[in-house]
């Protein structure tokens, strides 16, 4: 149900919002934007291209692998693609699609806002975003892409081994973004704990933020462990530092841990969002409230926490003492349980209610299938002589492709069409979208299913080529066709939705009948995103019809509209009870110049020009500083 | 068709691929579902033991799945309809209860009971020691107390208790042998040691698993597990020297293999030849394969390799020669010729 404008003077209201929010348009009005909806959409886009680029690569892989000693690739091609394979899909796609693009755009609508809680910094989170993932396909283009993995282990990336800029591109490039993940994940947990409408306590905060609240917390403690370990492997590289040099003391196994105690917490950071769009979905097309919730909760909350934790299973063949080896695979074990809560909320969820299988929810159907796969084949993981025998096989591939393309990528498509017609205001072609999920999901399941049967057969990961005796061809062929019929099913998505941007049929406020509050306002949202505030009261705001036409009422009579000023409200952290007014900055080019004076940064670093890097080091401070002597604009 | 005929679909094709994985085509000599020693059998029994629940698990929650297509215009659960905290009920059973107790069963067989076989042997349990080290991309087999020294091809002897010592001339390899046990990280500055055992005579391919550069993918290996006797025969032939040139143009081979680049980087006991960066070539011919089990060594390939290294295994260390023809087929002459003086 849409907040009716009923009178007059509602109607003048809104037109002094429209007024105080408006943006410039064309292109500055994008450059110099700080609406989240905005940013949300260029993060989507940005993402959307570096997902065409990886799945380039994926498909050129696959290609070179159709069959044995085959020669479309050259083995540096073929490692230069892989690596760039992985920091793609993992750092410039998943996680920015999931938090800089769904999170961005739906969290502060799905909490009553009208912005996040610092949009400056939300934008120069995305520029530099987009400035470090160019800064890092520069290096393929030049023919000196990073080529050690994206786990990029020591001594295969030292200085001694691998003298080429290549691993230069991946560590600056992944210090460079993680300035821009980190602002998108403090921007989350101050948006979340202080923007949320009056009434919104915790306990009725909708899933998805509680998913993102999560992720945002584990980015935080992630990261810094890998910009150390960044840090240190740059110091060895440019400046002739030991940290990860046996023959001077070091420890390569140091980069290890480093890199694990931030790549495990990783994928459940990679994960989270997709559980987050589940539990959106879920209800709406169940037609009721999600079973279990306060379980619910919990678990997306533990499995951040617990991901901490488990990050030596990653090392299970390095030679660890058997007690630390067991106390991690314990470890592994007992975050199986919040997983299996989660799992089982869903289903019990579709089993109890009237589900309607639209494109949406059959994504979230295929989400689920490949979630057990992916989540079965991960406990067994944790049993230690079988990870000795399987990983760094292709059984590990098909495992984390399960659960990266299956669990995690899979909500996100679904996402897209559940949302596509709130942020674009038409509908998609139903058929289509049918159509496009079993394509990616039969591609799916034929391209990485049978890497686990090759991996128990011995096939070694990244390998460029392999040799024909060993009964490994059939299946590769059979991933290589999986992966252009994937490919084709990810085309059609684009297509459909594409085409219904400037054809679908109108698709009014409320199309599916969602539960959560961003289905309240038009369609698009207009810049303000809720001519009032909306005042809440579970967490399945849309459904409680009385609070919206109370809403409505509050609008005639302008309480809680804030078309005073560029503002929104602040509650208080735990129970949402209306605690100021704040006044919110407007659009900037600061961000953007941030980002170009920080690019020049590590550009120069890159290229070991240290004094002129410091030059824009300073550079940076002064445009930082200048903006904050900007004065917030004036309504 | 409908839903549930595809889901049926989708159980049918796992059945048919696991059962293509298990009656195999082609070799399975790298397969770890055909072990060929307890701790390899013990891995192998635990997977099935795991893929079986896991047959469990997910056929259950897909005909939940199923259920809730074919409930599709009902509310409430079968039978109990609308009673929230059974619902409830629901998940802690599924999600908590029943996945402490099978985990908790996998934990103590796997991580209790499998580990302490598939673990490194305690010292005194074991009967002879051989070192290996990895080069990008090679293997270099030891055997202490012997003076033989081979690459990519180990000899063991069957039904021995062997521990295996592991070790890295550069970045970090993994050693594995999916036949005959799990795999075991090479480690810089670290030595890492795991049991090798084989039941019975027999060939068992493996190969690097730890990505290290370039060649990481021709980074193969072959055990021979032989009788006992013959082990020790091969053993004698091995750390016996070289043998002398047989004739002119293998005198003329040596000569070739001594005054260019081949001895500065390969190791001929007997010759002036101690290169380290390469395999030991002692007794090269008496070997199957080349790079690492590239190429078959036999004189067409050995020639090739020779002349053009970087076209059969771009990236590798060894540099093309540039020799007058009567020169190389000296060399090549001789480098076949390197074999047991027994054999």
């Amino acid at each position: 149900m849409a907040i009716g404008v009923s009178t007059p003077e509602a109607r003048r209201r809104i037109g002094r919002l429209e007024r105080i929010w408006e943006e410039p348009s064309g292109l500055v009005g994008w450059l110099t934007t700080t609406d989240h909806k905005r940013i949300g959409l260029l993060y989507f886009f940005t993402t959307l291209f570096f997902f065409g680029a990886g799945g380039v690569e994926a498909l050129l892989m696959r290609t070179q692998l159709i069959g044995p000693d085959a020669g479309v690739l050259s083995p540096e091609a073929y490692n230069q693609l892989f690596t760039m394979h992985g920091v793609t899909m993992i750092f410039l796609v998943v996680i920015p699609m999931s938090t800089g693009a769904f999170g961005n755009y739906l969290v502060p609508l799905m909490i009553g806002a009208r912005d996040m809680a610092f949009p400056r910094m939300n934008a120069v989170g995305y520029w530099i975003y987009a400035a470090s993932g160019i800064f890092i396909y520069v290096g393929l283009f030049i023919g000196r892409a990073p080529n050690a993995g994206w786990f990029d282990y020591v001594p295969l990336a030292s200085k001694e081994f691998n003298p080429s800029m290549g691993i230069d591109f991946y560590a600056l490039g992944l210090l460079f973004l993680g300035v821009s993940t980190t602002m998108v994940a403090i921007n989350f947990i101050v948006t979340i704990f202080k923007l949320r409408a009056p009434g919104m306590s915790l306990n009725r905060l909708p899933l998805f933020c509680y998913a993102f609240l999560a992720v945002s917390f584990a980015l935080v403690f992630a990261l810094p462990p890998l910009n150390t370990a960044l840090v240190f492997l740059e110091l060895d590289r440019l400046a002739g530092f030991h940290f990860y040099d046996v023959a001077f003391g070091g420890d390569s196994l140091l980069w290890q841990h480093l890199f694990w105690i931030f790549g495990h917490p990783e994928v459940y950071i990679i994960i989270l969002p997709a559980f987050g769009i589940a539990t959106s979905i879920i209800p709406t097309f169940s037609r009721r409230k999600m079973v279990a919730y306060p379980f619910v909760a919990i678990a997306e909350v533990l499995v951040a926490f617990i991901g901490f934790g488990v990050w030596a299973h990653h090392m299970f063949a390095v030679g660890l003492a058997t007690v630390t080896a067991v106390y991690f695979a314990a470890a592994s074990l007992i975050i199986v349980i919040p997983s299996a809560i989660q799992l089982f909320a869903w289903i019990t969820t579709l089993v109890t209610g009237r589900p309607r299988f639209a494109t949406p929810l059959l994504f979230i159907v295929g989400f689920i299938v490949f979630f057990i796969i992916g989540g079965l084949s991960g406990i067994m993981f944790a049993a230690i002589p079988f990870d000795q025998q399987t990983t760094d096989t292709y059984f590990v591939v098909a495992h984390f492709h399960f659960v990266i393309f299956g669990a995690a990528m899979f909500p996100l498509l679904g996402g897209m069409y559940y949302w596509f017609p709130k942020v674009t205001g038409r509908m998609y072609y139903e058929r289509f979208g049918q159509a496009s999920f079993w394509l990616t999901f039969v591609g799916s399941a034929l391209t990485f299913f049978p890497m686990h049967i090759v991996g128990l057969l011995g096939m070694p990961r990244r390998v460029y080529t392999y040799p024909d005796d060993l009964g490994w061809g059939a299946y590769n062929l059979s991933e290589t066709i999986g992966s252009y019929v994937l490919g084709a099913g990810l085309v059609l998505i684009l297509v459909n939705l594409t085409v219904s941007l400037f054809r679908g049929r109108p698709a009014g406020n409320d199309p599916w009948a969602g539960d959560t509050l961003e289905w309240s306002t038009t369609s698009p949202p207009p810049e303000y995103n809720y001519a009032v505030i909306p005042v809440v009261s579970s967490p399945y705001a849309m459904w409680d019809t009385e609070d919206r036409e109370a809403d409505a009422r509050r609008l005639d009579r302008g309480e809680l509209t804030l078309e005073e000023g560029h503002e929104t409200v602040s509650t208080t952290a735990q129970d949402a009870v209306l605690d100021e007014v704040l006044e919110m900055p407007s659009e900037s080019w600061s961000p953007l110049l941030v980002a170009v004076a920080l690019s020049g940064f590590f550009a120069l670093l890159l290229t070991e020009h240290f004094v002129a890097a410091g030059g824009f080091f300073g550079l940076t401070l002064i445009v930082i500083a200048a903006w904050h002597w900007q004065e917030p604009q004036e309504a | 068709m409908n839903h549930r005929q595809r889901l049926g679909g989708r159980g049918l094709a796992l059945v048919a691929f696991t059962l293509l994985a298990v009656s195999g085509c082609g070799s399975t000599r790298q397969s770890t579902l055909e072990p060929e020693s307890h701790p390899a059998r013990l891995i192998e029994r635990l997977w099935w033991w795991m893929l079986g629940g896991s047959g469990i698990v997910f056929s259950g929650a897909v005909s939940f799945l199923v259920l809730a297509y074919v409930r599709r215009r009902r509310s409430g659960l079968p039978l109990f309809g609308e009673r929230e905290g059974l619902m409830t009920a629901l998940v802690v059973a599924f999600g908590i209860a029943i996945p402490v107790v099978t985990l908790s069963g996998l934990f103590t067989a796997s991580n209790i009971f499998v580990i302490q076989k598939t673990s490194a042997p305690s010292a005194s349990s074991t009967d002879m020691t051989i070192e290996v080290i990895g080069h990008q991309w090679w293997w270099e087999f030891r055997y202490p107390g012997s003076a033989a020294v081979t690459a990519n091809e180990m000899h063991i002897p069957t039904q021995t208790r062997i521990n295996l010592v592991v070790r890295t001339a550069d970045v970090i390899h993994s050693f594995w042998v999916p036949q005959l046990n799990r795999k075991i990280d090479l480690i810089p500055g670290q030595e890492n040691r795991i049991l090798l055992y084989a039941d019975r005579p027999g060939r068992y391919r493996g190969q690097c698993a730890e990505f290290c550069g370039a060649q990481h993918a021709h980074m193969a290996l072959e055990v021979y597990a032989e009788p006992p006797e013959r082990f020790q025969t091969w053993l004698a032939n091995e750390a016996a020297p070289a043998p002398e040139p047989a004739n002119e143009l293998a005198r003329r081979g040596q000569g070739v293999f001594l005054s260019n680049a081949c001895a500065s980087c390969h190791t001929i006991r007997g010759t002036d030849a101690d290169g380290k960066i390469g395999p030991d070539l002692t007794h090269v011919g008496e070997r199957d394969m080349l790079a690492a089990e590239t190429i078959p060594n036999r004189l067409g390939y050995l020639g090739g390799w020779i002349l053009d290294p970087q076209h059969v295994k771009p990236g590798n260390k060894m540099p093309g020669l540039n020799l007058s023809g009567p020169d190389f087929r000296a060399l090549l002459h001789y480098v076949d010729g390197l074999r047991f003086e027994a054999g």
